[in-house]
C-alpha cells in the first residue's frame, strides 16, 4: 500500500467512527465549502459483519449493519467517496468531501489539523474515559483453601 | 390447505388504531423516545439487534417502541426492514482480539495477562428489587483506575501457544449465509454459528442448561468472556483495499470444553464459540455451549440422541421469527379448513351410527 493510500484510509476510518454531531460542527466551521457534482449520491444499505471461529479460525456470517455510501468529483477531479456506519446521508456527503479534501495537497494539512486530528482525539478520550472505568473494576481473585488441610 | 378470507377492513382499521392508543398509554406521561430507549434500555436493543440481525441502535429503539417492548415483535419488524435495503458487501471479519474492553473475564484463569475487568456488570449484585421510585440510583460516579495499555490476548490464544487447545482452521472458504439459501443438513459450521448468533435466546439458554443438565453433556468451563467495541472493514474496489466503516459493540464467549486425544494425537481441549451483537452475555454463553454440543461429529463423539446434537432441530426452531410465524399463524381465519374437517367428523359419525343400527337389526 501507498502512503497516500494509507492515509487515505486512515482518514476514512476517522470519518467513518466519528459522531455524526462532531463532524457536521467541525464541518460548519470549515471555510469555503468546495463545489461538487455525485458520481453516486447517498445510499444506505447493509454490510455483512464477519465473525472468525474462535476469534481466529474459519469466518463465517455473524448479521448485518446499516451503512451509508456515496461517491463524489470536485470541481479541478479529485474524487471523494465514503462508506460510512448508520443510515445518515449528511455524514456521508460531508465524509466524502473531506475525503476529497485530504487528497489534495493544498488542503491536506489543514483538513488533518481542522477535522481528522479533532475527530481522531474526542475518540480516544471517549475510549481512554471507558478504559480508565473499566479499569476500575479489576477484579483480583483470590483462592482459598476449605477444610482442614493438617 | 389455507384458504383465504375477505372482508373485515374496517374493523382491522379500528383495531390498529386503538393499538396506537394502547402503544401510547396515558396520554398524560410523556411519550418515551428512541434516544432513551437506546441509553436506557440498552441490553433490549442489544437483544433486538442480535436476533433481528441488524446493527443499528436507533432502527433497534424504534422498533422496540412500536413492539409496545415486544421484543420478538421488534425483532421482526427489524427483520422486514432490513429486506429493503441493498446489501453492498460483506465485512473483513472483525478482530476481537484488537477489541476494546468493556468487560472481559475467564473463570479458567485467576491470573491471566490483561487481568480480570468485571464492567458493568449484573454479577455479584444481590437482586434486591429497589423500591425507591427514582431507582435505581447509582451509588455514586464510576471510580477510574490506570488502564494498561498493552493488548489483551485471548484466553484461548495463551492456551493455543502450548498446543493445549484445538486450532481452529483459518482457512478461506467460501462462507455460507442463511439469508441467501435455505437452510440444508448437514450444515457446516460457519451456517450453524449464524443461525445460532441469530437465534432465539430463550430457545439456547434452554438447549445450553440442557447440555449442562447431562444431555449432551461436553464439561464446559467459561474460557473467556470479553465484550467491547471492535472495528469493522470493508474491502473497497474501488480503491483497491480495505477501510473501517465503522465500529461495534459485540459479545464473544469462549468455552474450553472435554479434552480428546487419540494414539497419534495428544489430549487438547476442545472450544464453543458464542459472538453476538452488543452485550449480550447470556446469549453468547449458550450459543458457545449448543455450538460445542453440535460439533460432535466433526469431534468424533458419540450421537448421544440429545436435542442439543441434532441440528436439523436446533436450526430449524432457533429463529423466532419463523417460530412464531407459524405458531400465531393458527389465530388466522381458517374457516374453510375447519368446515371441512367438521363435515368430515359428522360425516364419520353418521357412518357409525348407521352400522350401529344396522348390527342392532340384524340381532
Amino acid at each position: 500500500m501507498t502512503v497516500a493510500s494509507e492515509e487515505r484510509k486512515w482518514a476514512m476510518g476517522v470519518l467513518a467512527c466519528a459522531e455524526p454531531e462532531a463532524l457536521s460542527a467541525l464541518w460548519e466551521d470549515w471555510p469555503g465549502k468546495p463545489a461538487f457534482t455525485w458520481l453516486r449520491k447517498p445510499e444506505s444499505g447493509l454490510v455483512m459483519v464477519r465473525g472468525r471461529m474462535g476469534g481466529e479460525g474459519a469466518a463465517f456470517n455473524l448479521g448485518e449493519m446499516t451503512v451509508t455510501r456515496c461517491a463524489l468529483q470536485l470541481d479541478d477531479g479529485t474524487l471523494g467517496q465514503a462508506c460510512v456506519q448508520g443510515r445518515s446521508a449528511a455524514k456521508a456527503e460531508v465524509s466524502a468531501l473531506v475525503d476529497a479534501l485530504h487528497q489534495r495537497s493544498g488542503d491536506r494539512e489543514a483538513v488533518r489539523r481542522e477535522i481528522l486530528l479533532p475527530l481522531e482525539e474526542a475518540r480516544a478520550a471517549a475510549r481512554q474515559a471507558l478504559a480508565a472505568e473499566t479499569a476500575a473494576t479489576r477484579v483480583e481473585f483470590f483462592t482459598m483453601v476449605r477444610g482442614d488441610s493438617e | 390447505m389455507y384458504v383465504s378470507v375477505k372482508g373485515g377492513e374496517r374493523a382491522i382499521r379500528n383495531a390498529h388504531r386503538l393499538l396506537d392508543k394502547a402503544r401510547r398509554g396515558d396520554p398524560g406521561l410523556p411519550a418515551i423516545s428512541a434516544a432513551q430507549i437506546d441509553q436506557q434500555l440498552a441490553l433490549a436493543v442489544d437483544r433486538v439487534m442480535t436476533e433481528g440481525s441488524l446493527f443499528d441502535r436507533e432502527l433497534a429503539a424504534l422498533a422496540i417502541r412500536q413492539a409496545r417492548g415486544d421484543l420478538i415483535e421488534a425483532i421482526f419488524l427489524v427483520r422486514a426492514y432490513r429486506t429493503t435495503l441493498p446489501r453492498f458487501g460483506a465485512s473483513v471479519p472483525v478482530d476481537t482480539a484488537a477489541m476494546t474492553l468493556r468487560r472481559r473475564i475467564s473463570a479458567t484463569f485467576k491470573d491471566l495477562p490483561g487481568g480480570q475487568l468485571l464492567g458493568p456488570t449484573f454479577d455479584y449484585t444481590q437482586r434486591l428489587l429497589d423500591l425507591d421510585p427514582e431507582a435505581p440510583t447509582a451509588e455514586g460516579a464510576p471510580q477510574t483506575a490506570t488502564a494498561e495499555e498493552a493488548a489483551v490476548p485471548r484466553v484461548t490464544d495463551i492456551l493455543g501457544r502450548d498446543g493445549l487447545i484445538e486450532a481452529e482452521d483459518g482457512s478461506e472458504a467460501p462462507v455460507a449465509d442463511l439469508t441467501r439459501d435455505p437452510l440444508a443438513f448437514p450444515a457446516g459450521r460457519d451456517l450453524r454459528l449464524q443461525s445460532l448468533a441469530r437465534g432465539d435466546e430463550g430457545f439456547l439458554l434452554a438447549l445450553g442448561y440442557s447440555t449442562q443438565r447431562g444431555y449432551a453433556r461436553t464439561h464446559p468451563f467459561a474460557g473467556e468472556i470479553r465484550i467491547g467495541f471492535v472495528q469493522v472493514e470493508l474491502y473497497l474496489e474501488e480503491l483497491g483495499f480495505a477501510v473501517v466503516i465503522g465500529e461495534i459493540e459485540v459479545t464473544e464467549v469462549q468455552t474450553v470444553n472435554q479434552f480428546k486425544g487419540s494414539a497419534s494425537a495428544p489430549p487438547q481441549f476442545t472450544r464453543g464459540y458464542g459472538l453476538t451483537f452488543g452485550y449480550c452475555e447470556r446469549k453468547a454463553m449458550s450459543m458457545a455451549l449448543v455450538d460445542r454440543a453440535l460439533r460432535w461429529r466433526e469431534l468424533g463423539e458419540d450421537d448421544k440422541g440429545a436435542p442439543a446434537q441434532d441440528e436439523e432441530f436446533v436450526l430449524s426452531h432457533a429463529d423466532n421469527v419463523q417460530a412464531t410465524g407459524f405458531v400465531e399463524h393458527l389465530k388466522l381465519p381458517h374457516y374453510v379448513d375447519f368446515q371441512s374437517e367438521l363435515e368430515l367428523v359428522r360425516k364419520l359419525r353418521r357412518e357409525q351410527e348407521e352400522r350401529r343400527a344396522s348390527l342392532e337389526a340384524a340381532e
